[in-house]
This record gives structure tokens, C-alpha cells and sequence, in this order.
């Protein structure tokens, strides 16, 4: 593995550059990944926000899928936003028929969980791990029903009807969250995977 | 661990907030957003792999064959269409009928097209977009009327074209002209941005924004007579950030299977190898008509200003 890892951000389809931004204002080099020989390349990948159902058929159609799989298998971190976070779900609810997933995280993860976009939102959550309360987006979101033994919930969502259900969770290598931390110009979270990226080299 | 600005503390979950009005188009962005008009074409755009469904009374093409008033779609059939899809839905509403956006808004759509498609509504005033929660995308031809647009609101733009025609001409007319405006804006010495300004009827601010940026401040997508999946990637190879198809596939001799194509083209679009394989086998594309031929009252472009 190289000295400075190369984090790819799977660019099918969603917010892609908004990815590559945040991570390379924490200094990280990026690439984007559509296909298997571009994920050879690369030491992590980042799974943007999106539709999850786009990215799933994509992924499947240009064999992506199983390549992200035995990767990930293989302990490549990865890192998924509310469509990258359905996407890392060993489980999930409300998808589309015959939905599949990368997978790698234990937990059951309903799609648009939070409503519609008249009900996207954001709020103040706290993150464990990060020092402040973390300003949360959340856009047609997924939340997470539930987790199994090795996945460590780090962050719920607080206010409205939907407070308590939870919002981002870590096992090991992957992390995942509901919300969009590419959007609102706070690195914290990208600097957490990051981190985590540099602990398994 | 970081030295970012901690977030203003929130008591209640804040709705319909620019950010979030934006941030639904960001990530629609790389993909294809297609014209449905009943819950059948929506369930064929959704197994094809298209972002968002819009929904319509009329496709454009039907539209111009069959003329009248064309007004926002049927409460039933968009509640059918939201019933029967997981992804977004959109839904057009008529230049300035805040009402008919305020039906769409209580229905449930996930972003209003306030559309020079259908009959305006109000030659005047579009609609007052920052009053609602649901986000507007609305078309421009030039960077003028899209910032003019965004100005009331609009969280999302993109360029016209010329709908219902299958020819892609004026679509790329818009799109080149925008990515001009642009660049022109970004050349300008900061002291001739206050004429820039009053030339292009927008906000100072915003003009600045864009000239230092050298983007809009919002996702820009590309619609109007846009029918293969070569024209897909023509327009996100000249700019385009995601693609509206109106008549383009349900107009088709085999929808399903064009509109697979068009979003595997949008994808790789500056991959010739992949467009030329998907392009194989499509069937008849809509027959279409050559926008030169159009008498300057069937321009369905130059309604918005």
C-alpha cells in the first residue's frame, strides 16, 4: 500500500465532487471509481449520497458489486453517506424490488426512513468521537433499525418525532451515516474516516 | 481534533432550509431524471435506473401535437405515481400558479418543476419560491434567467431546450451559452461586476457569487429535446450535472430499454466505448421535429423571462 492513501469515491451516480472536496481539504488524494480496474487503485472508498437504487443497478450492470464486496471482505475501509450508507447495510428495508446491497455492516437500514423531502432536515447531533455537537443534513434519509453485536452506534438523531433512532454507526473498517457531512463544509466526520484509514495501514 | 466552526445549536429539526432544498438536487446529480405520465411509465423509469420520475398530464410532444391548455397533472394520477415508485417524484406546475405548487406540496412531490412546458400561468411573476417548503427547479436559457430564478427561490436550475421535439439543438444552445455567461462573468475585473449585473437583471451578490465561484450556486441539469444516449452525454460532457428526458423515451419505439441506455450513457458519459455499446439495438427513437421548422409561437423556450 502506497504511503499516502488514495481514497476512491464511487462515482456512478450523486454528490461524487462534494466527497472528493471535503476529503482532499483534510489533505487526502482522491479518485473516482465506475470501474473494477479503478477500484484496484485505490486504499478506501467513499460511497456518496444519491439514489441508492441507481447505484445498486449501475453497480450491478458494470461489475462493480461483487469486486466492492471481496474488498471490503478483505478489510478496504469504506465510508458511506445516507445512499452510501444503504448501500454498506446488510439488511435492508423499503428498497426497491430485489434491492441489493455492497453489504459489511450488521444492521437493518430502512430507505427513506425520515419521509419525503418536505421532511428533510437539519439538526445538531451528537457524534462519539467528535468534540462539538456535529450540524447533521439530512435529505430523504434512511435511518437505522437495527444494529447486531459488532456495529457501535455513534450518533443519533435528537428532536422531532424521529429522536432516538440512529444515525451513524461504525464496525471496524466501514463507517456509515444517514446524514450529509459532504454538504455543510465541516470536515470532522471525513477526518474520522480518515483516521480510520490510516489505523488499518 | 479540528478546527471547524462547532454548528449553531438547534432545538427543533429545521425543514425546507436552502440547504436542503439544495442538497436533494446535489444528489440527483450523474443521473437522469425522466417524464412519466402515469404509474405504469413510472415503474418502467424506476427498474431502468432513473434518479427522480416527473411527473405530467402530457409529455411535451403530446403536448404540441395536441395543443390547448396544459396545466398541472391530475391529484390521482400523482398520488398513483408516488404510490407505486420509491424513488423522488417530481411534478411540473404552470410559471406562476402558486397554487397548483401549493397542490404539490400537500401531495407530497419532492421537487415542483414550475415549467415553461405547460401554459404559464402568469405572464408577470413566477411563483414565489422561498415560500414553500418543497424545492422548484425552473429552466433558463441564459445566466440571466437563471440567476433571476434563483432569486425567487429556485434550488435548482436547468437549461430549456426545446421540449417535445427530439432535437437537441436548443438544449445545447442554452448550455453553451450558460457555460459562456460564466466565463465571461469570471474574466470580468471585480469593478465592472456592478454592470455585469445590471446587464444580466440578477442581484449583485449574486453575480459575484458565480463570478468567483465560476458555477451557479445551484445544481445546473440539462432538458429539451434530448432523445439518445449520445445526446445525454454530449450535454454532460458540455456541462450538464444530470439529465432531464421528457418525450425522449416514452415517445421511443422500446422505452424500457432506451431509457436503460440513456442512464448508462449519463454515467460514462466521456466514454465513447460505453455509449457506443449501449446505443446498440434501441428500437426507433422519437420521430421528433427539426426546431428550425417551428413558427416562433410553438416555442415553448421563450415563455419565462
Amino acid at each position: 500500500m502506497a504511503a499516502v492513501p488514495t481514497i476512491g469515491v464511487l462515482a456512478l451516480q450523486g454528490d461524487v465532487r462534494e466527497h472528493r472536496r471535503a476529503l482532499e481539504s483534510c489533505g487526502a488524494s482522491t479518485e473516482s471509481v465506475r470501474r473494477p480496474e479503478e477500484l484496484e487503485r485505490v486504499d478506501a472508498i467513499v460511497i456518496p449520497g444519491g439514489e441508492s437504487t441507481t447505484m445498486w443497478r449501475l453497480a450491478r450492470t458494470f461489475e462493480l458489486l461483487e469486486p466492492l464486496r471481496k474488498r471490503i471482505e478483505q478489510g478496504m475501509p469504506a465510508y458511506g453517506s445516507c445512499a452510501g450508507m444503504i448501500m454498506l447495510a446488510d439488511r435492508i428495508s423499503d428498497g426497491a424490488e430485489g434491492q441489493e446491497t455492497i453489504g459489511g455492516i450488521d444492521m437493518l437500514v430502512r430507505r427513506n426512513a425520515f419521509g419525503r423531502q418536505v421532511d428533510s432536515f437539519e439538526e445538531d447531533i451528537h457524534v462519539t468521537g467528535l468534540d462539538a455537537p456535529y450540524h447533521a443534513v439530512f435529505i430523504r434519509a434512511p435511518w437505522v433499525e437495527s444494529v447486531g453485536g459488532d456495529a457501535e452506534v455513534l450518533g443519533r438523531a435528537e428532536s422531532g418525532d424521529a429522536a432516538g433512532r440512529i444515525v451513524a454507526v461504525r464496525q471496524g473498517h466501514l463507517l456509515a451515516t444517514s446524514f450529509h457531512p459532504e454538504l455543510t463544509g465541516d470536515a470532522r466526520i471525513h477526518r474520522l474516516f480518515l483516521d480510520m484509514v490510516k489505523g488499518t495501514q | 481534533m479540528s478546527t471547524a466552526t462547532p454548528a449553531q445549536p438547534t432545538a427543533t429539526p429545521e425543514t425546507g432550509t436552502a440547504r436542503v432544498k439544495r442538497g436533494m438536487a446535489e444528489m440527483l446529480k450523474g443521473g437522469v431524471i425522466m417524464d412519466v405520465v402515469t404509474p405504469e411509465q413510472a415503474k418502467i423509469a424506476e427498474d431502468a435506473g432513473a434518479v427522480a420520475v416527473m411527473a405530467l398530464e402530457r409529455v411535451p410532444a403530446d403536448i404540441r401535437a395536441e395543443g390547448g391548455v396544459s396545466r398541472m397533472s391530475d391529484p390521482d394520477m400523482i398520488e398513483g405515481i408516488i404510490n407505486a415508485v420509491s424513488i423522488p417524484v417530481m411534478a411540473k406546475a404552470r410559471i406562476g400558479h402558486f397554487v397548483e405548487a401549493q397542490v404539490l406540496q400537500a401531495l407530497g412531490v419532492d421537487y415542483i418543476d414550475e415549467s415553461e412546458v405547460l401554459t404559464p400561468a402568469d405572464y408577470e411573476n413566477h411563483i414565489d419560491k422561498w415560500a414553500f417548503t418543497v424545492p422548484f427547479v425552473c429552466g433558463a436559457t441564459n445566466l440571466g434567467e437563471a440567476l433571476r430564478r434563483i432569486t425567487e427561490g429556485a434550488a435548482m436550475i436547468r437549461s430549456k431546450g426545446e421540449a417535445g421535439t427530439g432535437d437537441v439543438s436548443n438544449a445545447t444552445t442554452h448550455m453553451r451559452r450558460l457555460r459562456q455567461d460564466i466565463r465571461r462573468l469570471g474574466a470580468l475585473p471585480e469593478d465592472e461586476l456592478f454592470v455585469a449585473a445590471k446587464e444580466l437583471q440578477a442581484p449583485y451578490e449574486l453575480v459575484k457569487e458565480v463570478a468567483t465561484a465560476g458555477k451557479l450556486p445551484v445544481v445546473l441539469f440539462t432538458a429539451g429535446g434530448i432523445a439518445t444516449p449520445a445526446d445525454a452525454a454530449m450535454m454532460m460532457q458540455l456541462g450538464a450535472e444530470g439529465v432531464f428526458v421528457g418525450s425522449g423515451i416514452f415517445k421511443s419505439g422500446d422505452p424500457a430499454k432506451r431509457a436503460e441506455a440513456i442512464v448508462k450513457a449519463t454515467t460514462f458519459y466521456d466514454d465513447p466505448d460505453v455509449i457506443a455499446k449501449v446505443s446498440r439495438g434501441l428500437g426507433e427513437a422519437m420521430v421528433g421535429i427539426n426546431v428550425s421548422t417551428l413558427q416562433d409561437s410553438d416555442r415553448l423556450a421563450g415563455r419565462g423571462w
